[in-house]
């Protein structure tokens, strides 16, 4: 028999991103506020101190901030006619763990979509006709769109101190910005990050080929700041420990910096950690939620009654969570029916390593958005009829650190180990550079999340389980991009260069690190029959549970996803505040 | 010979006399300063008020305790000296006091069984309260603050500072008159004075106590001593009225900023003043900020408080710039464990990282306070304002003393900081016994 705590107004599952500002903006409407974080509890002091987390092989390698996939992991297979296996050791994907959640360790690319990613559906039908979407393709509309998100991203970008240069300022083109972005009210709150070499020598070579660099949107932040809740952050230093690590001087936005400090002091907020919830437990009528059941730091089964359930926690749990629970119907490939675990899908990326002999670029001097960036390749720039594929990506070059056991990039010949791999070290560390491209990733009907039928985790629940592989539309797309960036790369004339994209017959593999971005599953829309949650992250069928975060991307975008994820998150408190909390009810 | 044995026998008697009479006569308590009809109602809401800038819940609040229920330990030199319960709890806290008695406490600073309180108690400052502002916290005590019954430990003096009948003594020697008359000539500076001399006890920490018995050496404005810079444990508390120290230095918007939330662009509290702004000062309204600032800059004196800036500075960022293997050890220490935060340029980032040139910590004639952030870090309150409690994290665990003493030295000399510089044994006075 579960012990029974206290009533609260709102549980939120997971204190990241989403679930520090719902519970901000929750406690703000006059809710009391329970969080409850799986993970331990972390600070920037002690946790993040210098120089403790500046160690490479603790964090870089052995992953010090991650999920342990003893602890919790989901099984993966490439089609249906595959047996998935339990991903036991973290490559592909770092989800992250412990209060601040992935916010900790991000690199802090904080973009926004295109207008056109947010009713992607609809604008390639309009402009290119529905016979280019290829069969078996489910992309959507989000139901949201640009203009309806843009105070909330500003808001979050706001929050964060985001440096950057605006391109577009309420339609009028900003030169050093990016020309194809979404018309945005006001600039960024900070001017972009200092450009370090490689950036200036890619962003010239770009530029003289007709393209329009500009710095990538960085949440290192280029100056002191102070957000809407009095929360401080200092300027970055450049010290190249941003991605796996948390931020040892504050000038990296995250939880922690952007928000936790001023929530502690709320009196009607609070937070438990250690506390891994493992079902939302529902009324009778299954039309309501009546609270949580978690698992407390001694493994007492726990049940946290409360009026409000907020998801926020990593994509796949929020997914996996929805399925324990039963909340909306689980989705069927075959049929094509049901909508929780649907169009999951990843990030394509690739990239071409640059080498110069005679350059050296300093790369201990770095930040985790330290970039320069075209995006005259995104997807509201390619012609998706002629090119024979749906997609974008940006292209950067980026210099976010010179860690020494993963920051040797080598030229293709040099061998792997030994005296000819030490020399090789010697010869060229600090003489290298790359050009990448971070591009969009659709959906499809037979990517998804399902409940695993024979893995289970160490709470005696299914697993979830996740059916993915490359597709040719996305294999095109990311060869598109290598069309473009070898000839960019060719001009800066290296000593030697290589490639690395993702060629015809590409499989999906788990192992290399590509990136965390992994959305879908718990898909926001307009359609109760085609999406888990409605335009305000409510689900359908159980009206007093939001799912937050990029489980509700319909398809993935070719940006990183904090800063929508971060924009949805005010957008659906908003809804909440303003309309749900006066009258709990679907709002659609 | 009998004249002397004579006069020896009446100098015993009147010593025993004496003593008897210190040990055994009643206490007189100092009677109200003005004559409020008993029916007085203080204004509501004024009772947390005075509360807040008298700043009792700190003391009388145990880590992690219910407020006001006492049980913390003020360490003073003598010994650890308990915070009392002063919750209204009949059995164990003050619920049986009378006004008078209540007023007894704070004015001289005796309790309701007759004995005496440790000076722990600021009351040499609340014996200038006003009568209104006795009965406001009175009524807030008795009305407002919850009851809890827990018994705070008991205060164990070794022999003779466990004899309170000597606080007689030194009361006598030591108190200034009752009450508050003001004498700035002018509402608002005279409000400044009130909250610094009396209700907020500022002065209790800023100004110097003399070697004998520790009493302050002036207990207003009026005295030149008054403010002029004391010292709590190994912190310094900074002169506040030399004509080159910071609090004079900075403009009264940069000054009420460090006090209402802990940070300015230049720098930040640490140690025993940000507890007075995380708990006490933050909460004072906006015009009692202005009120402290504008009564500092008009108690400032013409002279040099002892960290007097270089003319010149020194080329400290162009050597740091260098980042030559040869620098000083300091020097190489800064670079390796200060310049993430602080910069070459030891001007940090505004409101963020504090300014290392030109801070009084820094700079203070006793390097106890810096020696302890080095060793121990710091913490900025968390305030309304400023929620984050911008923290700097220790490097003891990592520097030995002589490092200690060199990046300490070097900081005291670099840019436009000129002070004396640090000794291995300075730091290990500070890290204390255990360490090495």
């Amino acid at each position: 028999m579960a012990r029974q705590e206290k009533k609260t107004d709102a549980v939120i599952v997971g204190l990241g991103w989403t679930g520090a500002i719902l519970g901000m903006e929750l406690a703000n409407a006059g809710l009391q506020v329970l969080a409850l974080e799986r993970g331990e509890d972390r600070d920037t002091v002690p946790d993040f101190a210098y120089p403790k987390m500046i160690d490479e092989l603790k964090y870089g390698v052995r992953l010090g901030l991650m999920q342990r996939p003893a602890d919790s992991t989901l099984t993966i297979r490439h089609s249906a006619q595959d047996t998935a296996l339990p991903y036991r050791s973290l490559g592909s994907f770092l989800p992250g763990n412990g209060v601040g959640g992935a916010g900790v360790h991000w690199n802090g690319h904080t973009w926004r979509a295109l207008p056109e990613e947010l009713r992607l559906k609809s604008y390639v039908t309009e402009k290119f006709g529905a016979n280019v979407i290829p069969e078996g393709m489910t992309i959507e509309d989000w139901g949201v769109t640009y203009d309806e998100l843009e105070p909330h991203y500003d808001r979050f970008e706001y929050l964060c101190g985001i440096s950057g240069q605006a391109g577009n300022l309420g339609g009028q083109t900003h030169a050093g910005g990016n020309p194809f972005e979404g018309p945005r009210k006001r600039g960024y709150p900070l001017p972009p990050l200092p450009t370090l070499l490689n950036g200036k020598m890619f962003g010239d070579a770009a530029k003289a080929m007709g393209y329009h660099p500009f710095p990538l949107p960085s949440a290192n932040l280029s100056d002191a700041y102070t957000n809407e809740y009095g929360m401080q952050l200092g300027p970055c230093n450049f010290c190249g420990f941003c991605e796996r690590f948390g931020c040892i001087n504050y000038s990296k936005s995250s939880p922690q910096t952007c928000v936790l400090g001023a929530l502690k002091r709320k009196p009607n907020f609070s937070y438990r950690t250690r506390s891994e919830v493992i079902r939302v437990e529902l009324s009778q009528d299954r039309k309501t939620a009546t609270g949580v059941t978690y698992i407390d730091a001694k493994g007492e089964e726990v049940f946290q009654p409360a009026d409000l359930v907020v998801l926020a926690a990593y994509q796949f749990h929020n997914v996996h969570l929805m399925l324990l629970s039963g909340i909306g119907k689980p989705y069927a490939p075959d049929t094509g029916e049901g909508v929780v675990g649907k169009n999951y899908a990843y990030q394509m990326t690739g990239g071409t390593s640059l080498f110069f002999k005679d350059v050296n670029f300093n790369p201990f001097v770095g930040a985790g958005s330290s970039a320069t960036v075209i995006d005259d390749f995104s997807v509201n720039q390619v012609d998706f009829g002629k090119k024979g594929f749906i997609g974008g990506s940006y292209i950067s070059s980026g210099q976010f650190n010179g860690q020494p056991i993963r920051s040797m990039a080598l030229p293709p010949g040099t061998p792997a180990w030994g005296a000819g791999w030490k020399k090789g070290i010697k010869e060229w560390y600090g003489h290298s550079m790359s050009i990448s491209s971070h591009g969009s990733n659709m959906s499809y009907r037979d990517c998804y999340l399902d409940l695993d039928p024979t893995y289970r985790g160490k709470y005696g629940q299914p697993m979830l389980r996740l059916t993915f592989d490359w597709k040719p539309n996305d294999i095109r797309m990311t060869q598109f991009m290598r069309s473009k960036i070898e000839p960019i790369a060719k001009s800066m004339n290296p000593t030697n260069w290589a490639s690395g994209y993702k060629g015809d017959g590409a499989h999906y593999d788990v192992r290399p690190y590509q990136t965390t971005h992994t959305v879908g599953g718990a898909i926001m829309g307009v359609d109760p029959t085609r999406s888990a949650v409605n335009r305000y992250l409510q689900t359908w069928d159980v009206h007093n549970v939001f799912v937050m975060g990029a489980s509700a991307f319909p398809q993935n975008l070719q940006y990183n996803p904090t800063g929508t994820v971060g924009a949805l998150a005010y957008w659906s408190a908003r809804a909440i505040r303003e309309d749900y909390l006066k009258n709990p009810r679907p709002l659609m | 010979m009998k004249t002397l044995l004579r006069i020896i026998g009446t100098l015993v008697v009147i010593g025993i006399v004496v003593l008897l009479g210190l040990i055994f006569i009643p206490m007189q308590r100092t009677a109200p300063l003005a004559n409020l009809p008993a029916s007085y109602e203080p204004p509501k809401g004024a009772g947390e008020q005075v509360a807040i800038a008298a700043d009792c819940r700190a003391c009388h609040t145990a880590p992690g305790g219910k407020p006001f229920a006492g049980g913390l330990a003020i360490n003073s030199p003598l010994g650890a000296i308990y915070a009392s319960n002063i919750t209204p709890d009949k059995k164990t806290g003050i619920g049986n006091y009378t006004l008078d008695e209540f007023r007894a406490v704070l004015y001289d600073g005796v309790k309701r069984d007759g004995s005496h309180l440790y000076p722990a108690m600021p009351y040499p400052s609340y014996r200038k309260m006003t009568e209104e502002d006795v009965r406001a916290l009175y009524a807030y005590f008795m009305k407002e603050v919850t009851p809890v019954e827990s018994a705070a430990p008991e205060t164990r003096l070794a022999f003779p500072f466990n004899q309170r009948w000597g606080i007689r003594l030194w009361d006598w020697a030591s108190l200034p008159p009752a009450g508050f008359k003001p004498y700035m000539g002018d509402a608002k500076l005279d409000r400044g004075a009130y909250l610094v001399e009396a209700l907020a006890h500022c002065r209790s920490c800023h100004t110097p106590r003399n070697d004998l018995t520790f009493a302050e050496k002036g207990y207003d404005s009026r005295s030149a001593d008054f403010l002029t810079g004391g010292l709590v444990g190994v912190w310094p508390a900074p002169d506040l009225r030399a004509k080159d120290s910071t609090a004079q230095r900075w403009s009264n918007e940069q000054l009420g900023a460090l006090l209402a939330s802990g940070r300015n662009e230049m720098a930040g509290v640490s140690g025993e003043m940000a507890l007075a702004v995380e708990h006490s000062l933050q909460y004072l309204p906006k015009s009692d900020i202005e009120a402290i600032a504008a009564y500092i800059k008009a108690i400032k004196q013409d002279r040099n408080g002892g960290s007097t800036p270089r003319a010149t500075p020194a080329p400290t960022a162009q050597q740091l710039a260098s980042a030559s293997p040869q620098l000083e050890l300091g020097a190489r220490l800064y670079l390796d464990n200060c310049n993430a935060c602080h910069f070459a340029n030891g001007k940090g980032a505004k409101n963020v990282f504090p300014h290392l040139d030109g801070n009084p910590l820094v700079t203070a004639t006793q390097s106890g306070g810096l020696i302890s952030v080095i060793l121990n870090g710091a913490a900025a309150p968390s305030t309304g304002e400023r929620p984050e409690r911008l923290a700097m994290p220790g490097f003891g665990w990592r520097l030995k003393n002589d490092e200690v003493a060199a990046l300490a030295t070097f900081v005291r000399k670099s840019w436009s900081n000129d002070a004396p510089a640090v000794t291995t044994e300075d730091v290990a006075k500070v890290r204390g016994p255990a360490a090495n």
